[in-house]
């Protein structure tokens, strides 16, 4: 195939940035186009049909299922309370009699006479949306929600847990290939995003917790770390509804990497700025990587944020995503056309990787590297 | 469509989730024969959507490999042929978009539940949830689980026909209460099927009938003893081609342009082993690894069947397949020392970044023992499936008492089992025949005589829905060019003390060459024979090891060769690896190095 390497992540200065800020169900839209908006304000919002319970009250009255219609006090659609008496069925020429409650607050949806079951439905729950980014409302959707365009500063990670939040940059490591430590963070850095260099410790994670910080980003992540937050290990890779009071991004991957300079120095240069972050990860179809938004104010945006295209060339900065070399950075060297054995035994095309500390260019499977793309 | 007789040339897609293949099969002479492979890929998802711009891609890279123009200037599948021109038939499966996804519910999990997941998954579809009465879970929580689902379509099952209980009712109003909405396209119902108790027909249709868009076909457990999945597989099919393909990006083109109904993968991978174990009246095994999910298919007599293992796989599922089978099952397959918290995040690296692929022999060494375990988990999940009607009545004898799992017989019975057919990535591109063979040995543990072949390069899914308009092609295009065979496992099943006599051979090889030996318990002998070669072969095993007619009884049988050969396999079934660390790195080196598994530069002795 044309395109055999993983396309790598965005990391950029400065793009046209849009987010699609819809309800998962049709609602209300209760922000204009061309609206100025905070990434906390509400945009959207609705009611998602409330729980549903069932009442077996053939059961509970024990009457016949086909009498139950004939018990109610309540018909389809009224509305009733917690507790309240819903059926009442007599017996022993009025000497006895037997009931049925309401289990939750709500409405009668049906009843049935075959089964004898009363299904209940609660109270709608409302659910609303933000607008995450700072920015300016570009199109309603119609029912549903809006386009929030924006433009600044694009950094994806490669997985993330937690999902969006907000919070001013605080660099707290001197370099990409420094560790983020638990002595590393201090009570000033409450309600910050904080950025560490080659690995975030477990330890540290869990200070940043303590301490009310919402986000960490870093260039690695330990596994046996992520397995202790989370008390199980991660099977696939779908997150963003952790709730552990931090949202974590992982720049370059699992163990200690450092960060890419390049991803480092921008989000030096923005210290202090806001930044949205979210770490929503799906590695299967309809790909989503976590990120870093830092919305820049009147500066003009340079392209809009669309996967890159871009094909591999001598001279593309690379970065190697597997063993022997994982996590080194490179310029391509060469693209040999034909496929060449590797030491594993197999054969695959492969890319030459002049790899800064090395003095030859080594080979790599160009399955096994990824472009880093975007301007400085 | 061309005439059976007239078709020359037949061009087939199969829409995978990430890629889409086409292949080119030719008559050469009297047969049929794959000719050229094309590959591209799929464009289900944004910014493409449509499914037919990577078929059209796929199908250009074939046309160039081939030198066959088979596209018109307007983008058009030329048909029929004309010299070098054109194909006489297309046909096309798919899995993109994620495959069919389904719901089942049936009354009791282990009974019309399971008959309907059974329908369902012979369907080729993935079972998202299986909803019954007795799953322990509160109505509430069904609700709430069907409502997040978004299948594609339900079956629903329940109840033996006649029975007078309203238990099937109860089912369907919990499925109207969560009012479950299709995970394709908006503005149409889901379809749901319903499949029980033919008495509570007009019942199920005043519950569901105004909010969805309900068929009704057969019983599929009409009573206990019987199982009649045909209506509602068929059914599935139907509406999978009326309603899900034509919400796909795309398909209602696709489906326009093709000769036969376009099949789900696999469905169209069970049909095409199916024919081919009936046609040599074999029992057969098929595995399918793919980077989320696992297909295992067996075919036992008349019993055909299908499981998924949805998060078992060699990429998006890596990590799971480690969370399941735990640490200590991956590492004893491991002849080399690697550090847990590096293995951990090699596993997790993988996950994240699930293109890449083994550079060095250690990193291959380790997926592959990941590879193990997902296929070891995945054929006991399928073992289990595989069962006899549960809820009917049976005599047993004793000896049938050891083939059972917690109590119920599989009717996946290793000893019977004639072939094994290997397919994905981790198996097909192995660098070396051996390690497939190795993998499919260490995980399936075949019992007895038992031939051991792959997919060449993951060509079942297009033969089975060719299968379905031209058998003869399919078969003779499995047989030839689909298939490589890798050779014959011999193992018997028993156990001993280490180093105790196991079995006694002798091997007349082509040519009059004869071997005699005596392996030990824990012993593997490997010897070459070559792909269409066959050999003679006197067994004798020890007094607790049986190939197949019993504890110690001998045998005589012809045996095939392949691309590997013959492989004795005297560790045992059950097999069990050494508990102490450094006698099992030891024991596997030694087999290693006699099956020739790696290189022994790369795994020193």
């Amino acid at each position: 195939m044309a395109h055999a390497y993983t396309p790598g992540l965005k990391v950029t200065e400065n793009e046209l940035l849009r987010r699609r800020r819809v309800l998962p169900i049709p609602g209300e839209v209760v922000v204009e186009e061309g609206a100025k908006v905070q990434p906390h304000q509400v945009v959207a919002r609705t009611f998602l049909p409330g729980k549903v319970e069932i009442v077996n009250v053939a059961n509970k009255m024990g009457v016949d299922q086909s009498d139950v219609p004939g018990a109610m006090l309540k018909k389809e659609g009224d509305r009733v309370a917690q507790g309240e008496v819903i059926a009442e069925a007599k017996s022993l020429f009025g000497l006895l009699s037997s009931r049925a409650t309401a289990t939750l607050a709500g409405t009668i949806e049906s009843v049935s006479g075959v089964t004898g079951q009363v299904v209940l439905r609660g109270p709608p729950q409302p659910i609303e949306v933000d607008a995450y980014i700072e920015g300016q409302v570009l199109e309603v959707v119609p029912d549903q929600g809006v386009v929030v365009e924006s433009s600044g500063t694009l950094i994806q990670g490669i997985f993330g847990i937690g999902g969006e939040t907000t919070g001013e940059i605080a660099v707290v490591s001197s370099s990409p290939r420094e560790v983020l430590n638990d002595d590393s963070l201090s009570a000033d850095l409450r309600g910050r995003v904080v950025v560490g260099g080659s690995l975030v410790t477990g330890a540290a994670l869990e200070k940043a917790i303590e301490l009310g910080i919402r986000g960490v980003v870093a260039g690695g992540f330990d596994d046996q770390d992520l397995r202790r937050f989370l008390g199980h290990d991660l099977g696939v890779a779908i997150t963003g509804h952790e709730n552990l009071g931090v949202t974590l991004i992982v720049t370059e991957g699992f163990g200690r990497i450092d960060m890419a300079p390049r991803t480092f120095r921008l989000l030096k240069r923005h210290q202090g700025q806001r930044a949205s972050i979210n770490g929503a990860t799906q590695i299967r179809a309809g790909v989503i990587r976590p990120e870093v938004i830092i919305p820049l104010q009147g500066t003009a945006p340079q392209s809009l944020d669309r996967p890159g295209e871009h094909g591999m060339d001598v001279g593309s900065t690379v970065r190697i995503i597997r063993n022997p070399w994982f996590g080194k950075l490179g310029r391509v060297a060469s693209l040999p056309s034909e496929p060449a054995r590797l030491d594993s035994g197999s054969r695959a095309r492969v890319v030459s990787v002049w790899v800064e500390g090395l003095e030859e260019p080594v080979s790599v499977p160009r399955a096994n590297v990824e472009i880093i793309e975007g301007r400085d | 469509m061309t005439p059976l007789e007239d078709i020359r040339v037949i061009l087939a897609t199969d829409c995978g989730s990430t890629t889409t293949k086409a292949i080119l099969i030719q008559k050469m002479g009297d047969e049929y024969r794959q000719t050229h492979r094309g590959e591209a890929p799929t464009t289900v998802e944004a910014p493409f959507e449509d499914v037919t711009l990577g078929v059209l891609n796929a199908v250009t890279e074939l046309a160039e490999l081939s030198g066959r123009k088979l596209l018109d200037d307007a983008g058009r599948i030329i048909r029929p042929a004309r010299g070098e021109e054109g194909c006489d038939l297309y046909i096309s499966t798919s899995s993109a978009g994620g495959g069919l996804q389904m719901m089942v519910a049936g009354v009791v999990r282990s009974m019309t539940a399971e008959s309907a997941e059974r329908a369902a998954l012979g369907a080729g579809s993935i079972v998202m949830d299986v909803i019954a009465l007795n799953d322990r879970r509160l109505t509430h929580q069904r609700i709430e689980r069907i409502r997040q689902l978004r299948p594609d379509m339900i079956l629903i099952a329940g109840e033996v026909d006649g029975a007078r209980t309203d238990k099937v009712v109860k089912i369907t109003e919990t499925i109207a209460a969560a009012d479950p909405k299709p995970r394709l396209g908006a503005d149409y119902r889901l379809p749901v099927i319903y499949a029980g108790n033919r008495s509570r027909r007009d019942e199920v249709t005043r519950v569901l009938g105004g909010k969805t868009s309900l068929s009704i076909v057969d019983n599929l457990r009409p009573t206990l003893e019987e199982e009649v999945l045909l209506p509602a597989r068929e059914r599935i099919h139907d509406l999978f081609l009326e309603h899900v393909m034509q919400q796909a990006p795309g398909y209602a083109r696709l489906m326009e342009w093709v000769d036969a109904d376009i099949m789900p993968t696999p469905a169209a991978v069970g049909a095409i082993l199916k024919r081919v174990a009936d046609e040599a009246r074999i029992n057969a095994v098929g595995v399918d690894i793919g980077g989320a999910t696992t297909d295992i298919f067996s075919v036992f007599g008349e019993d055909f069947n299908r499981t998924v293992s949805a998060n078992l796989g060699m990429s998006y599922s890596i990590s799971n397949v480690l969370a399941e089978a735990g640490l200590a099952n991956v590492m004893r397959w491991m002849p080399i020392a690697i550090e847990e918290r590096d293995l951990r995040n090699r596993i997790k690296n993988k996950m994240i970044r699930p293109t890449t692929i083994p550079q060095t022999a250690e990193e291959l060494v380790f997926e592959q023992a990941v590879a193990r375990e997902a296929l070891r988990l995945a054929f006991i999940q399928h073992r289990s499936f595989a069962t006899r009607l549960k809820g009917v009545q049976q005599q047993r004898t004793i000896a049938d008492s050891f083939e059972q799992d917690a109590g119920i017989e599989s009717l996946v019975k290793m000893m019977d089992l004639d072939l094994l057919v290997a397919s994905g990535g981790v198996l097909s591109h192995a660098p070396r025949p051996e390690q497939t063979a190795m993998m499919l040995i260490d995980s399936f543990r075949p019992e007895g005589i038992t031939r051991l072949a792959k997919d060449s390069i993951f060509m079942m899914p297009h033969l089975g829905v060719l299968s379905q308009v031209h058998a003869r092609a399919a078969t003779e295009v499995f047989e030839k060019d689909c298939l490589i065979v890798l050779g014959t496992c011999i193992a018997p099943r028993g156990t001993a003390r280490p180093g105790r006599p196991a079995l006694a051979y002798r091997l007349e090889l082509p040519g009059g060459e004869e071997r005699r030996e005596t392996l030990r318990f824990g012993q593997m002998r490997r010897h070459p024979l070559q792909r269409g070669a066959e050999a003679r072969v006197y067994l004798d095993p020890a007094r607790d090891f049986d190939l197949g007619p019993g504890k110690g009884v001998p045998l005589e049988v012809t045996v095939q060769g392949g691309t590997v050969g013959l492989i004795f396999d005297c560790r045992g079934r059950p097999l069990s690896l050494p508990s102490e660390p450094a006698e099992r790195v030891g024991a596997l080196k030694t087999w290693i190095e006699e099956v020739g598994v790696y290189s022994p530069e790369a795994i020193p002795h």
